[in-house]
């Protein structure tokens, strides 16, 4: 008798095999639960993908399953054995590698050395057995169907071709299961492409793929399975086959629940601030704001709703003269500003609430108080003569202090010495003083508890009460829909759509945030 | 033409070899700790040390047990050059400790160990020699004949009577290209230097090579001090290295921070130094011939280092992010 294979059912549970099991994995950081009892099952073989917007805790939980964070709670089972994932190093002899979404490449090495830096095939003396290295790049490259030539210097390659050095460079590692970290949002069209294949093929050979990203389209092309997180919770696994983008548009945002705020009712005065068919270049030569037109009169809350690296930092920056603008024109209260300087529009009553406040809202080892007065320091109430005036800055001061509810024993200690809250309340008390007209926030809420988003949003409401212009860029859809009058949707640096407030809702909206709908005429302001 | 012809006569160029030789050592240790990614100027300081250590290291061996230096007469200067090389060692841990660990700016760390070096080696000079600026006389090594290449008629001036430390200086530039090209430590290290971040990340230990680079350095800026007191001037006096510690950084950044490179521009500015030292008969007064070493290391630098590629990660602490 010779041996029989084995009965169709065994082979059912054999095609299913977990490769990864998360059971309940919770994790906390002070003033947020990034996960919250997330189950996760991914079989072998098979491309997952992972959605959800920002901050819904994919990036936490792909740092769990790489041995980056370790979960509060909650376990892990490799292959059907519950595991310890406490390194890098440890996910990687369980076979789970990642391919991160900023490349940990050396320009200066070629493709082989690369990829085996670390575990280098050497023999006495630490001599690099280097033909073996190509000769074992290339038979991956063969094997998976990658088109890289091994004794190429790096620096010199495409974003694509360096793509699959760092996949390779996983491979070579001998990984089982590939988390990939929003892999397309680099690449071209063509690239993705080609990224695609390389994917299918991988999974022809065996492999487990984690596929993470917020673009729908691309999930639904590539994937078998998809998770949708929602706030740090799964909200549920739907196979690609049996979904529609819009079905998944609705999981990712959910019907929140919006935030209870006195918004008194404001009759909007003239436009100040426009900008029209604005083009902004990125950092590259691409243009990284494709055509944005927009207006936000007086006493109104124009929101800018967006899956973030949709142009939204470079629209902000060129708003504020930060970055220069390659075409259009840009206006407030009138005036032509498109090639004005930061200053100039900083006197013309432009605030600004920056997006990362420590590269741009405050000089973090600088005192409270001169970051208080940073930009008006040369105003006359601040100066005596050619000299800083110190006790006028100090009544100032006091008053902001108290006004704001800044938490700080001494305005003499620096700034970093504060909380997260407090550091965007002294740049939001900084920014609202002296009665600006116009003020761009760009995710003013960002990485506050609940306490201080409340605060800041009361007084972003507050600023609209008293006439001021209101642009509010956020990536965070409950905080645009309870604060705007109006809201714009920007998706591939173009404002594909436009509503009135009472016309929003977040499934809508979700649609073209992520590009599944946009509208062929988009009314001007 | 005569006069042309002299300055590239046989015995120029030999001096021209003896006096690339220090340049060359403690441009070669600049080579090892920048490929890491930590600038070092401290290297004039520990040369310096260097020179103090060479000769009280040659002079105590032969003080503390003559017999031994008797019967063989290599022995005390190869107790002056590994006093030196370890002197090297120690600063080079210093400074290794104070930028790599506790990640101060290594510019002033260097500066610090400049300072530090030149009031140390005058303090225990008094110390041991109750003097302030000199040691007693040293011993250096017996010269040596280097085989093969001295039956080679037009090369035997330059190749008979010569410092062993000459023909070690050379092997070292042959084994420290070897190192950093073609071995596993060679490869880390660069990648240390280049992104320590992604070396970090494939289980290199960034703070053990950049320590490693640094002492390599201190070694051998130590052992560049060691040759000129025992080999040159067979003493150690006050202010003997004259910046030929910055010369060898001048020396590393000509040479592309490779050793092979940094080979070839030491002995351009051995050149001038040995030209410097032997040109009498000249058309300008001899103060210009005196600061040529110097001119041509601001022109070199001024020149053509804009071609040159540092480490991208050259000069920048590195801190593992605890998450």
């Amino acid at each position: 008798m010779g041996a029989q294979p084995p009965p169709l059912f065994f082979r059912e549970i054999i095609m299913n095999d977990l490769f990864i099991e998360l059971r309940d994995i919770t994790k906390r950081f002070p003033g947020v639960v990034a996960n919250d009892a997330v189950n996760l099952a991914v079989r072998t073989g098979e491309i997952h993908a992972i959605v959800g917007e920002n901050g819904a805790g994919k990036s936490t939980l792909m740092r769990i399953l790489y041995g980056l964070y370790q979960p509060d709670q909650g376990d892990i089972a490799v292959k059907g054995q519950t595991a310890v994932i406490d390194s890098p190093r440890r996910a990687l002899e369980l076979g789970i590698g990642m391919v991160h979404q900023h490349f940990m490449l050396i320009p200066v090495f070629t493709v082989a050395e690369n990829v085996i830096l670390g575990s280098e095939p050497a023999s006495g003396l630490g001599r690099l057995r280097m033909r073996e290295a190509r000769q074992r790049v290339a038979d991956l490259c063969r094997q998976y169907g990658f088109i890289l030539d091994p004794g190429a210097e790096v620096g010199a390659l495409s974003v694509g071709e360096q793509q699959r050095v760092e996949i390779i460079k996983v491979l070579y590692r001998g990984a089982e299961l590939l988390i990939l970290d929003e892999p397309t949002a680099v690449l071209v069209p063509q690239e993705v492409e080609e990224l695609f294949h390389n994917l299918r093929r991988l999974k022809e050979q065996g492999k487990t793929i984690i596929f993470i990203s917020h673009k729908l389209d691309e999930v639904l092309e590539i994937s078998d399975q998809i998770t949708v997180l929602r706030h740090g919770r799964v909200v549920g696994t739907v196979p690609a086959a049996r979904t529609t983008k819009a079905q998944l548009a609705e999981m990712m945002v959910g019907r929140p629940v919006l935030l209870e705020l006195q918004r008194p009712s404001v009759t909007p005065g003239q436009v100040r601030l426009e900008a029209r068919r604005l083009r902004v270049p990125g950092s590259g030569k691409r243009l990284a704001v494709r055509e944005v037109s927009l207006a936000v009169r007086a006493g109104e809350v124009y929101g800018v709703a967006g899956v973030e690296g949709n142009g939204q930092t470079e629209l902000v920056e060129a708003l504020v003269g930060l970055r220069p603008i390659a075409g259009g024109q840009l206006l407030i209260d009138g005036r032509d500003v498109t090639h004005a300087t930061a200053r100039a529009i900083r006197l013309l009553g432009v605030a600004h609430i920056p997006e990362d406040r420590h590269r741009r809202g405050i000089a973090l080892p600088m005192a409270v108080w001169e970051n208080l007065i940073l930009g008006h320091h040369t105003r006359d109430e601040f100066t005596h003569g050619a000299l800083l005036d110190r006790p006028g800055i100090q009544g100032f001061v006091r008053r902001r202090v108290g006004d704001y509810d800044i938490r700080v024993a001494d305005t003499n200690a620096p700034v970093l010495a504060l909380s997260g809250g407090n550091q965007k309340k002294v740049v939001v008390a900084r920014e609202f003083s002296f009665n600006p007209q116009v003020l761009v926030a760009a995710q003013p809420t960002r990485g506050l508890d609940i306490g201080a988003t409340e605060f800041v949003m009361r007084q972003l409401l507050a600023a609209r009460s008293s006439g001021m212009a209101v642009l509010l860029i956020s990536a965070n859809l409950e905080e645009v829909l309870s604060l705007s009058d109006r809201i714009g949707v920007i998706y591939g640096g173009e404002m594909v759509a436009e509503f009135a407030r009472a016309e929003a809702t977040p499934a809508e909206l979700g649609l073209y945030m992520t590009g599944t709908k946009r509208k062929d005429e988009v009314r001007a302001g | 033409m005569e006069y042309v012809a002299s300055l590239f006569s046989v015995a120029l160029i030999a001096s021209a070899i003896r006096v690339t030789m220090p340049i060359l050592l403690a441009s070669l240790g600049a080579v090892y700790t920048e490929r890491g990614g930590v600038v070092n100027i401290g290297l004039e300081g520990i040369m310096i040390m260097g020179t103090f250590f060479g000769a009280v290291g040659a002079y105590l061996f032969d003080a503390q047990f003559p017999q031994l230096a008797q019967g063989w007469p290599d022995l005390a200067p190869l107790a002056g050059v590994l006093t030196a090389m370890a002197a090297g060692l120690l600063f080079g841990l210093i400074h290794a400790l104070v930028t790599v660990t506790f990640r101060v700016d290594q510019i002033i760390s260097g500066v610090a160990l400049n300072l530090l070096a030149g009031g140390l080696a005058r303090f225990l000079n008094i110390l041991l020699f109750e003097r302030a600026t000199q040691s007693p006389g040293v011993r250096g090594f017996t010269p040596i004949d280097i085989p093969l290449l001295r039956d080679v008629p037009a090369l035997r001036p330059l190749v008979t009577g010569v410092s062993p430390m000459i023909v070690v200086g050379l092997l070292l530039v042959i084994a420290s290209q070897w190192v950093l090209t073609r071995t596993r430590f060679g490869l880390r290290l660069r990648a240390v230097g280049e992104y320590p971040l992604a070396a970090d990340t494939l289980g290199v230990n960034v703070y053990r090579l950049r320590y490693a680079g640094v002492l390599l350095s201190g070694a051998l800026a130590g052992m560049a001090g060691a040759y000129l007191a025992i080999e040159q001037a067979h003493l150690y006096f006050e202010g003997m290295t004259q910046g030929r510690g910055f010369i060898a950084l001048a020396a590393m950044i000509f040479g592309n921070w490779w050793p092979a490179g940094a080979l070839g521009a030491s002995a351009l500015f051995g050149y001038f130094d040995a030209l410097s030292l032997r040109v009498v008969r000249l058309p300008v007064p001899y103060q210009f011939i005196s600061v040529l070493p110097h001119i041509v290391t601001i022109l070199v630098l001024a020149g053509f280092v804009r071609r040159a590629r540092m480490p991208a990660a050259d000069g920048v602490p590195y801190t593992k992010e605890e998450e």
